[in-house]
């Protein structure tokens, strides 16, 4: 690499002439400090940046919610599993736990539904088709606390549009505000509102991965466009459906933003009928309580629970896509179940860093093992 | 394609031009009944109905924008087109002294922007340096980073809060700046993408010319990985726009964003509906606007990412 004796021997060792030697020599060995070194800094900003705003404050959480601990006060005594103990004897706890679940069971399976029809439908050779996909898309813009804001105008109790078609047609009007069923109804709708259209996407992309040959042999066998549906589509494109609920689900469980804003008070209504985990969370840290101990109790059931579900979607993804009608080679299952796990994972991502109660990102797993259209 | 010699023979070269340029001109779906014919009318009716359904609610607060409260409370929709009195109430809205919208404007602009800035550089370069160069640890780096983003974040508000406040960024942007400047997501889908689309061969030529690693990365990767990073910077920039939870906590009302300055209308003026609406209209506007041009791309950036898995 590096040559000992001068070139020149009539000059010295201190001489000029060792210096270009000795100068390649150093960038050389810079360049390899360089390519060994890049990498790691590469990607040191975001382990660096992550470490403190994401897993550190978990971590502390759990620090925080054993001890008695205010908002002014700071740190007090240990208390073991006081707070935790305290929050699960509270019953606005387990009424928030029963409206977060009822919220996301009413949002995630129509919305769902609907998303499958209306991806259908964008799934044909339609004219101006970039023109209907961002259309179903348009409201993934409209903020949260936006649409809870105008979903609470429509849902009025009195003068409210949706009451008044129900008046319409004959039903009496509902108390979106007072019940508690039919808040959950309302506060459901905001979410499928906001999401239906980017998950219909989603499935669409999915579809359109279905291999044609599929639907060619389902024609032959004299299937129908309803038949082809649901024989062909649906089984085809079942991981998506299940990382489009698994997604539903965390975003779900930490919805805050629409029953923040769905009356003017933001604490969940009169009798706290809508006010979810996160909310509650949020009452007891910065509202009245400020008690930074129980809060963080909450954040920490709330996490087990989420991680809970998170563990037992991903079991549920696993069995489904490795039992599905894989008739490949085992290259193309095993492709399926990296993708499966890949998907389960990315689920979880919707639990963005203080995305928002339903942030989700723009990924999604594609079906069974034969899912790449062929061309 | 292996018919076009015969067409060539039999029909002519024209013909087996016009033959071999055909699949390019446009894909054929072949032979999947449904799938070319053009859909009927009763696709469109449905479709129109699910774009009515998207509208609607922006429709909506338009209306209300332009009601007076009198007329909110006597009818649902008091008038069929907005008027031009929702420019008073904008102005209104501007000029309210309750809430600093410029400001809040000024804000949601400053963090959108720098965080999708950053989100877009250091998931590049993480993705870069995930997908495309060799080092120690690079596999359980990586499943980490993946694990990670199944970890439900916002749940660490509590110690995020008291480290804020520790260094008296309460009520300042960089509390809401700084945790947002990367995101697992990120790396992860630059990962995908440029192991995937950025060749091995451009790297080695840049480095047998010379180039530093950094400067391989600069002027080799990021350009590969200009539409992927286009697209995450979009919906950085709109996640963060329209984020509401962390802020509604680190920020206040004198310096707030502008969801927060919906809800501090809510609050402030929950009698005056038809002031409320056109404020949620004016915070609503720019993604809109955003979105006219931008839509095409985040449509595609969801296929696509649901396509990679």
């Amino acid at each position: 690499m590096s040559v000992l004796t001068p070139t020149q021997p009539n000059q010295g060792l201190d001489g000029p002439a060792p210096r270009p030697q000795r100068r390649v020599g150093f960038s050389q060995r810079l360049g390899r400090w360089d390519v060994k070194l890049s990498p790691y800094l590469y990607i040191s900003p975001f382990f660096i940046l992550f470490a403190i705003t994401g897993l550190f404050p978990l971590v502390y959480t759990a620090f925080v919610s054993v001890h008695e601990w205010n908002l002014l006060g700071g740190q007090g005594d240990f208390v073991g599993l006081q707070n935790f103990s305290d929050v699960l004897a509270q019953p606005t706890f387990w009424k928030s736990l029963r409206n977060t679940f009822s919220i996301f069971l009413l949002s995630s399976v129509p919305q769902v539904m609907c998303a499958i029809i209306i991806a259908a439908l964008l799934d044909q050779n339609l004219r101006a088709a970039t023109f209907w996909r961002m259309g179903v898309l348009l409201p993934y813009v409209v903020a949260p606390v936006a649409v809870g804001l105008i979903f609470g105008r429509l849902f009025a109790d009195q003068y409210g549009l949706i009451n008044g078609l129900l008046g319409v047609i004959g039903i009496e009007p509902i108390r979106w505000h007072a019940d508690a069923l039919a808040s959950h109804v309302a506060i459901a709708s905001m979410v499928n509102f906001r999401w239906t259209g980017y998950n219909a996407l989603i499935f669409l992309a999915a579809m359109q991965a279905v291999p044609r040959e599929l639907y060619e042999a389902a024609i032959i066998d004299g299937a129908g466009r309803v038949r082809q549906f649901f024989s062909v589509t649906v089984p085809q494109i079942r991981a998506t459906i299940i990382f489009v609920i698994i997604t539903s689900t965390i975003g779900g469980l930490q919805i805050f933003d629409e029953p923040r804003t769905y009356d003017a008070q933001g604490l969940g209504g009169a009798d706290r009928q809508w006010m979810t985990t996160v909310l509650y969370l949020y009452d007891v840290a910065w509202g009245n309580q400020k008690n930074f101990g129980r809060a963080a109790a909450i954040a920490w059931i709330l996490f087990i629970i989420i991680l809970l579900i998170g563990l037992v979607n991903f079991a549920i993804t696993r069995s489904i896509s490795t039992s599905g009608p894989s008739k490949k080679a085992p290259r193309a299952v095993q492709r399926a179940r990296r993708k499966a796990a890949a998907a389960a994972l990315r689920a979880q991502n919707a639990t963005s860093p203080r995305g928002g109660s339903s942030a989700r990102r723009p990924s999604a797993p594609t079906s069974a093992p034969n899912d790449r259209k062929k061309r | 394609m292996s018919s076009i010699p015969v067409v060539a023979q039999t029909a002519g070269a024209g013909a087996a031009r016009a033959a071999a340029r055909r699949p390019n001109r446009r894909p054929v779906r072949k032979g999947t009944g449904g799938h070319t014919r053009r859909p009927g009318w009763v696709t469109y009716t449905f479709l129109g109905l699910v774009l009515l359904i998207s509208i609607f609610p922006l429709y909506f607060t338009l209306i209300l924008g332009s009601s007076t409260p009198a007329e909110i409370s006597k009818a649902a929709l008091p008038q069929l087109l907005p008027d031009a009195s929702l420019f008073t109430q904008f102005a209104e809205v501007i000029g309210s002294s309750a809430i600093n919208f410029w400001k809040a404007f000024a804000n949601s602009v400053i963090i959108a922007v720098i965080t999708s800035l950053s989100v877009v550089l250091f998931s590049t370069l993480a993705g870069y340096s995930f997908a495309k160069l060799r080092f120690r640890g690079r596999g359980p780096l990586l499943v980490f980073v993946i694990a990670t983003m199944a970890v439900p974040t916002q749940l660490g508000v509590i110690p995020m809060f008291i480290l804020m406040s520790d260094l008296g960024w309460i009520g300042k942007l960089q509390a809401v700046i700084v945790p947002a400047l990367v995101t697992a997501f990120g790396v992860f889908w630059m990962t995908q993408y440029l192991s995937e689309s950025l060749p091995y061969e451009l790297i080695e030529a840049a480095r047998v010319d010379g180039a530093s690693m950094f400067r391989t990365f600069w002027s080799i990767a990021l350009p590969a990985a200009r539409p992927a990073a286009a697209m995450l910077g979009l919906f950085t920039f709109v996640q963060q726009w329209t984020n509401f939870f962390w802020p509604s906590i680190v920020l206040n009302q004198e310096n707030p964003t502008l969801p927060l300055v919906v809800r501090s209308l809510q609050a402030n003026y929950f009698v005056d509906y038809s002031l409320v609406m056109a404020g949620v209209f004016l915070v609503t506007l720019p993604l809109i606007v955003l979105f006219i041009f931008t839509g095409r791309q985040l449509v595609a950036g969801i296929m696509q990412g649901a396509v990679k898995g």
